[in-house]
């Protein structure tokens, strides 16, 4: 989902980077000392996924677990995203420095939507609501990465809305996907540490 | 593991001072990124080109970089063509080819391998360690430049612990497919990932608060800037701005 180098035009990359250079200080300045290594753990935990390749069909897809770790983060996965994606770059030339604002962007902002509405619900005491949330909680995460994504193609020119739609389209199965692991997910960290989720 | 392939080496770049590298890196991506003229962009593709032979890389590992990049750029070259309004050079029943759409296609191409390459070549030849080190000394805030510390320590742990539990996984006979199955084993797993992490986090913190670490990283070695860096820098700065005059 990482949109590559060269591809965007220059009002997208402009105010991906300005509106994730906000959000990046806002959340360092409300972040303490003593959570950083709680954040770093999350942000290596989000780089780690994205080299777990799972099969789904004939071709197979790496994790991406926004929606988890924006419940588990809050506003912090502003940081926590932005430097497992600038690691991508450096170590493997996924992504890269010009796209790190809007990469960074299309990944956390969805991270805090669902930190926001899900927050409360996967913490209830009711077994089954909490799990229906964190379904819809990953699900949400990913189709709104992929619009995210999808408008930025869009904004940059008009000729790129049939990649738009490809892009969004191919990602209806991984939404799915992501629904179901953050369900066993969620219920695996309600049963063995409950704790993490500071229930 | 996850190795900085190409981290070690004795060229130029490899001894050239890492702040300079990152200046100059950011410098060129961004030019590169918004321009779009021919003239400058084959001219940043000339100096991308000349970086990295100048960094004495490993083609083959090169060139393996570069074709995970242009298998998205590919994809672009199949839809944009046929997008693109303009004047049509070819028509392909009722598809049309348009001059516009390769065009734009091309200049997609040339942006993209030429922001990489000066990537590989500059940044690449970095150890992580002393590109963080180097953000330090360019001001970044403190907290966001421990946390490029903590997380480059914690990737190769998580990783270790992801690899054991795969060893763990594949030792008891599971073989990965599309079920619901494959997708639950996967989520337990990334859920130990978390608890296990989760712990190391609480131990690590609590060892550094018992050696008196009150939220400031303090560094040893520092970067000497020789001459050679500054004029280093000053000439890559004018190629750079070269690039911008040519368009």
């Amino acid at each position: 989902m990482h949109i590559s180098e060269g591809i965007l035009s220059a009002p997208v990359l402009v105010t991906g980077a300005g509106l994730t250079a906000t959000a990046v200080g806002y959340s360092l300045k409300k972040m303490e000392h003593k959570e950083v290594p709680k954040v770093a753990i999350l942000s290596s935990v989000f780089f780690v996924a994205s080299l777990i390749h799972v099969p789904l069909g004939p071709s197979s897809v790496h994790l991406i677990l926004n929606g988890i770790i924006g419940l588990l983060l809050g506003w912090s996965a502003f940081p926590a995203i932005l430097v497992a994606l600038a690691f991508q770059g450096v170590l493997f030339q996924i992504g890269g420095i010009t796209t790190l604002g809007v990469n960074t962007l299309n990944m956390a902002f969805p991270a805090i939507i669902c930190f926001y509405l899900f927050n409360r619900g996967v913490r209830s005491e009711n077994n089954f609501i909490a799990l229906t949330l964190a379904f819809v909680c990953g699900f949400l995460a990913v189709l709104l990465s992929g619009t995210m994504v999808a408008v930025a193609l869009v904004f940059t020119g008009e000729p790129f809305i049939q990649v738009a739609k490809l892009a969004l389209i191919a990602h209806l199965p991984v939404m799915i996907l992501e629904g179901a692991l953050t369900v066993f997910c969620i219920g695996f960290l309600r049963k063995v540490r409950p704790e993490i989720l500071e229930i | 593991m996850i190795k900085e392939k190409f981290s070690k080496g004795d060229s130029f770049f490899h001894k050239l001072d890492p702040r300079v590298k990152i200046v100059v890196t950011l410098l060129f991506s961004v030019i590169v990124a918004v321009s779009d003229k021919y003239t400058s962009l084959w001219g940043a593709l000339f100096l991308a080109v000349a970086a990295v032979i100048v960094a004495r890389l490993r083609t083959k590992e090169v060139i393996s970089r570069l074709l995970v990049v242009n298998s998205f750029i590919f994809l672009l070259w199949l839809m944009l063509p046929f997008t693109f309004q303009g004047e049509k050079v070819y028509t392909l029943g009722s598809l049309g080819i348009s001059q516009e759409g390769i065009k734009y296609a091309l200049l997609i191409t040339i942006k993209s391998n030429s922001i990489i390459l000066v990537g590989i070549a500059l940044l690449s030849t970095s150890s992580i360690f002393n590109l963080v080190h180097a953000l330090r000394h360019l001001h970044l805030p403190d907290k966001l430049v421990q946390l490029f510390f903590f997380t480059y320590r914690y990737i190769h742990t998580i990783h270790s612990e992801y690899i054991r539990l795969n060893n763990a996984l594949k030792i008891r006979g599971f073989k990965p497919q599309t079920n619901l199955h494959t997708y639950k084993t996967y989520a337990y797993l990334v859920g130990m990932m978390l608890v296990r992490s989760y712990d190391r986090s609480k131990r690590v913190y609590n060892a550094m608060l018992c050696r008196g670490f009150k939220g400031k990283f303090w560094t040893l070695n520092h970067f000497v800037s020789k001459k050679a860096d500054f004029a280093a820098g000053i000439v890559m700065i004018s190629c750079v701005m070269g690039l911008v005059l040519l368009s």
